[in-house]
Parts: C-alpha cells; sequence; structure tokens
C-alpha cells in the first residue's frame, strides 16, 4: 500500500500542492482568494519572502538529500551523511573562519572558503574510514561524528574568543525564516552540482563497490569518488551557509527511499531529491503552525523529526538483523 | 555425558536449529558436520552458553547449564570459536595464562604457572612464550588459543573450526593433539568441522547435520557412507578404504564432453599457430 | 620484565603528579590572603582528583567493553544533556533562580537527568538492542542531536545577558565548586573506584571479548551492565560536578595505552588517572597564569584531545 506512494508523479504532485500551501503560511494573511488583487504589503511579502523561502526549501531539501545518497553509495555504509561524516561542522567551522579573517568579503568568497574546508574535512574522513581495518557499519559514523565533535570544539573554542558563541549558535541553527530574496539566491549554485550528481549517479554505486572493482570494470576510480566528494561539499557549505545544519536530513531520505525503492540509484535518486524537498516543506509547513503566530525552526524540526525516525530506522535493522 | 534436548534457535522466521536431540559421548572425539549453514556452529554456542537457545535444555551430566554458575561451568567446559583477532598488546605466555582463570581469578598460583607451562610444551610454544600475539602467523595463532583451552583443563572441549588458516601439516598436527588428549586426559572433544575426511580420519563419532536439524548420529562407520553423505551434501561422493581409513572422494569424476570439446579445440589452434 | 618496568613507569608518574600539584598549591602563595587562598587551591585539586580519576576510569572501562580505542563513554550525548538541562534552567525559570544560582541543587537535578538519561539508554537499550555498543553509542549520539537541537533552539529565544550567564555552564571549569558537593562526589567516585578495583582482574577477561569471557566463566551480560551503569554514574557526577569535558578521557587513555603497552587494567587504570591528573593540573594552570582566566580549561583540554584524537584516527589507518 504505502509502496505505492512512492511513485514520482505523485510525490511530484504531492511536493507542489506543499509548496502552494507554503507560499500562503504565515504571519501576514495571504490566502489564495487574495491572488487577484494583492495588496502591496502582500506582494512584497510573497515576493520577498515566501517566494524565495519555498524555492530554498525545495532546493536544500533535495539536494542535501541527494548528497547523503552519493556518501552513501561512496562509502557503502547507509549511516554515512553530510551530518555523520562531520561535513556540516567542517563547512560552519568554514564560515567562521570566513567571518573572522575576511569578514568584508562578499558572500561568494565566504562560500568558497567553506566548501574548501567541507570538501578538505569529508576527504579526510574518507581517507580515515577507507584505511581503518575495522569497517562495522556503525563504527564509521561514529568516527565521523567524533571528528564533527572534534572540528565543533574548534569552532567552540574559535567563537568563545570572538564572543560570538550565541550569534554563531544561532545561525547555525537551520531556519528558514530569515531566507528572504538577496539572501538565497547563491543556494541556485547547487542546482548544477545536483545535475552532475545525476548523471554520474551510476558511477557514484561502481566506485561504491571498492577501488579493485571499479578498476576492474574500467572506471576512473579516484576521479568519481573526487566529483563525488565535491559535490557533496559545495552542496554541504551552500546549505549551511544560507540556511544553517539540517541535521540527518543526509541520512533518513535515502534510507526511506531505500527501503520502499531498493537500491539502484537510477530509480531512487529523483525520488530521493523530491521527497527530501516534500520533507523539509513538511516539517517547515508545521514549524510555522505549531506555535503560530511564532516560528519553530525548521532545524529543531527536523532534529526532533530526524532523529526520531533515524531511531526507527536503526531498530528495523536491528530487528531484521537478530 | 551431554545431552541436548529439542533445541531450538529461530533468527526472524528462520529456524537456524530446529528441535535438534542428540547425545555425546564422553571421552570420544565427536564431530560436527555439514555443509554451510547447517546450524553447526549456532548449535555449539548453545551448547556452551555463548547464545542462548529459543527452546530445549542442554544437560551436562544431568544438569541444565544454564542453572549451572558460569564460573562452575568454566572449569569443566572450554569453547574456542572462529574468529580470534584480538587488538591487544598480550604476549603468548600471558594470553594461555588467561586459560587459569576460572580457578585462580587472576591471581596465579605455583601450580597455575606449572599447567601454563604443560600447555605451552603440549602445543610446542616453547620459542614463542614472550612474543606478542600480534606478531604471530594465523596458524601459530590458533595454536596459542588451543593451548589456552588446554590450560583452561576442562573434561570437554569445544573447538569450532579449529582448522581454519591451518596449511595440512599444522591440521595434522592439531588433530593428532586432539586425540591425545583424549587418550592421555581422557577429555572429550566436540570439533566442528568442514574437512569430512578430517573428521572421518579423527573422530570417534560424528554428527551430521543438514538446514538446521540433525540427519544421522552415529560412529563414524555409520555416518560417513555413500549415501548419507550424498544426500546431505547433495553432491556424488565415494568412499574408498585407503591405509584403513574410510576416505572420500568427491571431486567430480564425470566428464563433461564441451569442456573436452573446447580443451582439444585450444590445443589445435595452439599447433596449428 | 615489562611488568617492572610498567611498577616502575607508576612510580614515576605519582612523582610527577605529586610534584606538580604541590607546585599548583604552592604557586606564588600569599601568606596575607592564606586562609582564603589555600583552601580554594586545595578544594581546586581535590576536584581535579575526583573528576580526573572519574573520567579516566570510566573511559578505560568504556573502552575494555567495546573493544576499541577511540571511544569515550561522553561521546552519547552527556554533553547535550547537561547542556540542554543548563538552557532549559534558564529559559524557564530565568538566571535569577536558585536552580541555577545554587551550586548544590543545580548539581543535583544535573546528576539526577544525567543518570537516568544514561541508565535509560544502556540499561534499556541494551535490552533491545541485544549488546550491541556501537548501535548503542549511535542512539545516544541521536539522543545528543535531539537534545543539543532543542537547547540551540531556546539558546536563540533567550536574550542575549541571558545567554552569557548559560555559556559559563557550557564549559567545565574549576573554579568555586561548592566543598560539599566535592565530598559527595569523591565519596561517589570512591565507592564505585573500589568496586572496579576490587575485580579489575575480570576487566582484563573482558578485554578478550564476549565469548573468551563466558567460556573463562565471567558472567557477562550481568558484568557489562553492571559496569556501564557504573560509567554512567561516574560519568555523570564529574560533568554535573564541573561540566563536561569531552575529549579528556580519549586523550588520557591512549597516552595510557602508548606509556604502558599493556592490556592489563591495573597499569591502566592507575596509569591512566594520573595522567589524567596531571593533564588537568597543567591545563588549569595554564588557564590561570598563561591565559589569564581568559579560556576555560575544558576549551583548551578539548583542543588538544581533539587534535590527539584526529592524530590518532590517521595513525590508526596507516597500519
Amino acid at each position: 500500500m504505502i509502496h505505492k506512494l512512492f511513485r514520482l508523479d505523485i510525490m511530484i504532485i504531492l511536493l507542489i500542492v506543499l509548496s502552494i500551501i507554503s507560499m500562503f503560511v504565515g504571519v501576514v494573511e495571504v490566502s489564495p482568494r487574495d491572488l487577484l488583487n494583492l495588496s502591496e504589503n502582500q506582494k512584497n511579502i510573497i515576493i520577498e519572502s515566501r517566494f524565495p523561502r519555498t524555492v530554498a526549501i525545495i532546493i536544500a531539501g533535495a539536494s542535501l538529500s541527494v548528497c547523503g545518497l552519493i556518501m552513501q553509495q561512496l562509502t557503502r555504509n547507509k549511516f554515512v551523511s553530510p551530518t555523520t561524516a562531520g561535513t556540516m561542522d567542517w563547512a560552519r567551522l568554514g564560515i567562521l573562519l570566513a567571518l573572522m579573517f575576511f569578514p568584508t568579503a562578499n558572500l561568494l568568497v565566504k562560500l568558497l572558503f567553506a566548501s574548501a574546508l567541507s570538501l578538505a574535512g569529508t576527504l579526510l574522513f574518507m581517507q580515515i574510514i577507507q584505511r581503518v581495518q575495522f569497517k562495522d557499519v556503525v563504527f564509521v559514523p561514529l568516527i565521523g561524528l567524533m571528528l564533527g565533535n572534534v572540528v565543533s570544539s574548534v569552532a567552540t573554542f574559535l567563537s568563545l574568543r570572538t564572543n560570538s558563541v550565541q550569534s554563531l549558535s544561532s545561525w547555525m541553527q537551520g531556519d528558514f525564516s530569515i531566507i528572504i530574496s538577496g539572501r538565497y539566491e547563491v543556494l541556485y549554485i547547487s542546482i548544477p552540482f545536483l545535475i552532475i550528481g545525476l548523471l554520474y549517479a551510476n558511477q557514484f554505486t561502481i566506485a561504491g563497490m571498492g577501488e579493485d572493482f571499479s578498476k576492474n570494470l574500467g572506471l576512473n576510480y579516484k576521479r568519481v569518488i573526487n566529483i563525488g566528494l565535491l559535490i557533496t561539499a559545495v552542496i554541504t557549505a551552500l546549505v549551511v551557509v544560507t540556511v544553517g545544519m539540517l541535521p540527518f536530513l543526509g541520512l533518513i531520505i535515502p534510507n526511506i527511499i531505500s527501503i520502499f525503492r531498493g537500491d539502484h540509484l537510477k530509480n531512487t535518486i529523483l525520488l530521493t531529491a523530491v521527497l527530501g524537498a516534500i520533507f523539509v516543506m513538511l516539517c517547515d509547513i508545521l514549524g510555522r503552525l505549531i506555535i503560530f503566530p511564532y516560528e519553530i525552526s525548521i532545524g529543531l524540526m527536523i532534529g526532533v523529526v530526524g532523529s526520531f525516525i533515524f531511531l526507527i530506522m536503526i531498530f528495523r535493522r536491528v530487528k531484521s538483523n537478530a | 555425558m551431554i545431552d541436548l534436548k529439542s533445541i531450538s534457535k529461530i533468527y526472524g522466521q528462520k529456524k537456524v536449529v530446529n528441535d535438534v536431540s542428540v547425545s555425546i559421548a564422553k571421552g570420544k572425539v565427536t564431530s560436527f558436520i555439514g555443509p554451510n549453514g547447517a546450524g553447526k556452529s549456532t548449535l555449539l554456542s548453545m551448547v556452551t552458553r555463548l547464545l542462548d537457545q529459543d527452546s530445549g535444555d542442554v544437560l551436562l551430566e544431568g544438569e541444565n547449564i544454564l542453572q549451572a554458575p558460569s564460573d562452575k561451568l568454566a572449569k569443566k567446559i572450554a569453547i574456542l570459536k572462529q574468529s580470534n583477532n584480538l587488538d591487544l598488546k598480550i604476549t603468548v605466555r600471558e594470553l594461555i595464562s588467561f586459560g587459569r582463570f576460572p580457578y585462580s581469578r587472576g591471581r596465579l598460583t605455583q601450580k597455575d604457572h606449572e599447567i601454563i607451562d604443560e600447555a605451552i610444551s603440549y602445543m610446542e610454544l616453547e620459542q614463542f612464550e614472550e612474543r606478542y600475539i600480534d606478531e604471530l602467523s594465523g596458524g601459530q595463532r590458533q595454536r596459542v588459543y588451543i593451548a589456552m583451552t588446554i590450560a583452561q583443563d576442562t573434561e570437554y572441549i569445544f573447538l569450532d573450526e579449529p582448522l581454519n588458516n591451518l596449511d595440512m601439516k599444522h591440521s595434522v598436527q592439531i588433530m593428532q593433539i586432539l586425540r591425545r588428549l583424549v587418550r592421555e586426559r581422557n577429555k572429550t572433544i566436540i570439533i566442528v568441522i568442514h574437512d569430512i575426511n578430517f573428521a572421518s580420519c579423527y573422530s570417534d563419532n560424528i554428527v551430521a547435520m543438514k538446514d538446521g536439524e540433525v540427519v544421522i548420529s552415529g560412529s563414524k562407520d555409520d555416518v560417513i557412507r555413500k549415501e548419507i553423505l550424498e544426500d546431505i551434501y547433495e553432491m556424488d561422493i565415494n568412499i574408498e578404504c585407503i591405509y584403513g581409513q574410510q576416505i572420500c572422494v568427491y571431486f567430480d569424476e564425470h566428464q563433461d564432453a564441451s569442456v573436452d570439446d573446447f580443451i582439444e579445440d585450444q590445443a589445435q589452434v595452439q599447433i596449428r599457430a | 620484565m615489562l611488568d617492572r618496568k610498567n611498577n616502575r613507569l607508576l612510580l614515576i608518574l605519582t612523582a610527577i603528579t605529586l610534584l606538580i600539584g604541590g607546585f599548583y598549591i604552592l604557586y606564588q602563595l600569599n601568606f596575607n590572603i592564606l586562609y582564603y587562598q589555600l583552601p580554594s587551591r586545595l578544594n581546586r585539586v581535590a576536584t581535579m582528583l575526583i573528576v580526573g580519576t572519574a573520567i579516566a576510569v570510566s573511559t578505560v572501562i568504556f573502552q575494555t567493553i567495546t573493544k576499541n580505542r577511540i571511544l569515550t563513554p561522553s561521546i552519547m550525548g552527556l554533553d547535550s544533556v547537561y547542556l540542554f538541562i543548563q538552557t532549559l534552567i534558564v529559559f524557564i525559570v530565568g538566571t535569577q533562580s536558585s536552580l541555577l544560582t545554587n551550586g548544590f541543587i543545580n548539581y543535583v537535578i544535573s546528576m539526577l537527568a544525567l543518570v537516568a538519561f544514561t541508565v535509560l539508554v544502556f540499561r534499556y537499550l541494551f535490552k533491545l538492542t541485544g549488546s550491541h555498543v556501537f548501535l548503542l553509542l549511535l542512539i545516544g549520539i541521536i539522543l545528543g542531536t535531539f537534545f543539543s537541537s532543542l537547547s540551540s533552539f531556546m539558546q536563540m529565544l533567550i536574550n542575549p545577558d541571558d545567554f552569557l550567564i548559560l555559556q559559563s555552564s557550557m564549559f567545565a571549569s574549576f573554579n568555586a565548586i561548592n566543598e560539599s558537593l566535592i565530598w559527595i562526589t569523591g565519596t561517589i567516585v570512591l565507592l564505585l573506584l573500589i568496586i572496579v578495583l576490587r575485580d579489575f582482574h575480570s576487566l582484563d577477561v573482558i578485554a578478550l571479548g564476549r565469548d573468551h569471557a563466558i567460556n573463562l566463566g565471567i558472567n557477562y551480560d550481568r558484568k557489562v551492565s553492571q559496569l556501564l551503569l557504573i560509567i554512567a554514574v561516574l560519568v555523570s557526577v564529574s560533568t554535573a560536578l564541573v561540566g563536561p569535558i569531552m575529549f579528556l578521557g580519549l586523550l588520557v587513555v591512549n597516552l595510557a595505552h602508548q606509556i604502558f603497552k599493556t592490556f592489563k587494567h591495573r597499569y591502566l587504570l592507575i596509569g591512566s588517572t594520573l595522567i589524567s591528573m596531571i593533564t588537568l593540573l597543567i591545563g588549569q594552570m595554564l588557564t590561570q597564569y598563561v591565559f589569564k582566566q581568559a579560556i576555560e580549561i575544558s576549551v583548551i583540554i578539548n583542543l588538544v584531545g581533539g587534535v590527539y584524537f584526529i592524530i590518532l584516527m590517521l595513525k590508526e589507518s596507516r597500519r
């Protein structure tokens, strides 16, 4: 029954419906009926805030989920994602450093810096797990989380020195309410990376089987791995810079799709992207409604809902293994 | 004497061990054989309390082993499982000394040291005594673990595929030592073993398993039979008597005409070239 | 032979600890304010002794159970829970409340919550997950994320002045610890230490792994859940006393492994406790005299421990 819902057409329709709802939820009342004769204020809200917000949600949700999927393919481990590999923490550290050392540089420069650092961090993680002898499926994300902890303790140290703990912490808490036109457009950069990811999908699967296996099939292993990591690092940095941390998103969405639709990337990568967008959209709309007229930030919503789903996933796995 | 009374273990839907009842005689070598996934190792783990069964009882000389205190049991039965990779800085002698833990709780007496020395010489490990175990080869390490089991000095010794990682020479050596333990010290030895010829040559009794159930259990002459083994392994097996030992020959004898043709063709091509 | 060398190492470490401890107590002692300065310094040293012991011992046991040298019990979300409790207090009752300002009440609340959390994760989930320790850790970490999501949301909402007060509890500190708390925590840690040391041979056997331990007559599942309970209490009381120091355990236990090169818990337990003391003393002196209280000690230790952790991982991976 539920399997049938995980079809691309149904999910796209669902996403469109949710996007439309998202346009009309908020403190300033804008109902669909008003569309024909919008007041100046309402027009402003739609153009300056609601529309950018909705677009940002779709891009962030879709691209971060695909990132998770790519990372899971590359490491052959269902528990690896931008959160559990520490990529997000590196991106955060990158932004912090950028803010400290060249606060006046424009956003793109900071972004580049954050991307570079998350790429370096993810490479370090891959380096470690590839050579670690003990490849327990749960141990690998533990290494990533520990690394992430180290990185974020460095970040804390720095922000403590600059007295910016609270602002950093609030900035990093994923939040779409800060998305207004002019602040989110860099997110569009992730679209070409997303497309590259889609094109390379099959090769990621093969590369995940290991270096020898890929060579046997005539694949340039190193290049594919590097492309995969580059994509994930850039997208993660982009999302962290514009929206903030969205914990576990890249982890749970690919896993849900994999439960219902299997593991062949060709079938699942688009579904993953769409479901990611749906999930974030749903959380955001709920966050806007629950304590209306205030908002629960998306970081909290996803942190709570996401950890809950992740726990269920783990227990499912335990049961099927036992 | 160990009695297994309708032991079962279920993982999810799959009955890995299904209603197994079997008796293991004292003072003998008993081998468990069967194809992969027959449930031998799982059964061994349950008999030695490493794993809880879902139903059934294991009686050690009439006493239920789950009711016996674990520390007392450690003086009666010893179990060595297959994978033994330790990431510890520990020397051969220190590891073997652990065999005395059930008796001395870590404070070794003079008598313990004597027994440890004896186990070391039994397994011919004198030259490695002070080496760290991560410096040894797989075969040497296996011998160290068996020495630890010997130092534990129990009446019953369970070994799960003790010949894994061992070459022919060391396999034979280990099997001879096991026979010696039975002969000289009246130990009862229970092994899970893949090579049916080792089972045939060195055991007194054999328990054959398939799909979680015991197909037959009895003396080795009862079990090492063409029709029985062919049924268990689902392949052609011939049994020849060589030097008084029953040897199973299971290498495919049937000639495949197409393969022969192919080889011949290749030969022709080469000659022409 | 190795044992004799290790015994000597223990003596040397003890001597270093006493020396640094003595130095810390006596350095620049001002006789005019002796009645104030000396007890305050003694309190700090006592706190370091307690916290150092608790963290070192719990990490050693934890690594033995998990058979893994790069894990530490505080990884499983304890810091987040502690922070969550503090944030919650500020969020609900404000910074003026005795729940925050009264060290004793705050200690009791934090300790109870932490013990409850750890015991819940360890004991209850232990059954569910069939003693798969890594899974347990992962679950702990996820719960940790859960709590830190909640905390950072609340931190966003509270006003900046309150946040500054809250910030002080985000980092471990050995300054101004309530004396009666030192006594309570000290007693708890000492009792648990005695229980552990009375049976340290079992720890050696548990290090061999579950199958070997059962074979050698250890009632493994019961023993391990007992030990996990002890770890839970040790980590909780030390966190409640001074705050979270995540990488201390990792740092000192691995140093102990490098120095002693043995599996024997007699050396590992005592050795890492001593190293832990030395680390805390040096860290405290750096905070006080080099950084003039500008940086909290836990930040220094986390930084050093964290970098050490990365080096350790890289070394591990190169093998």
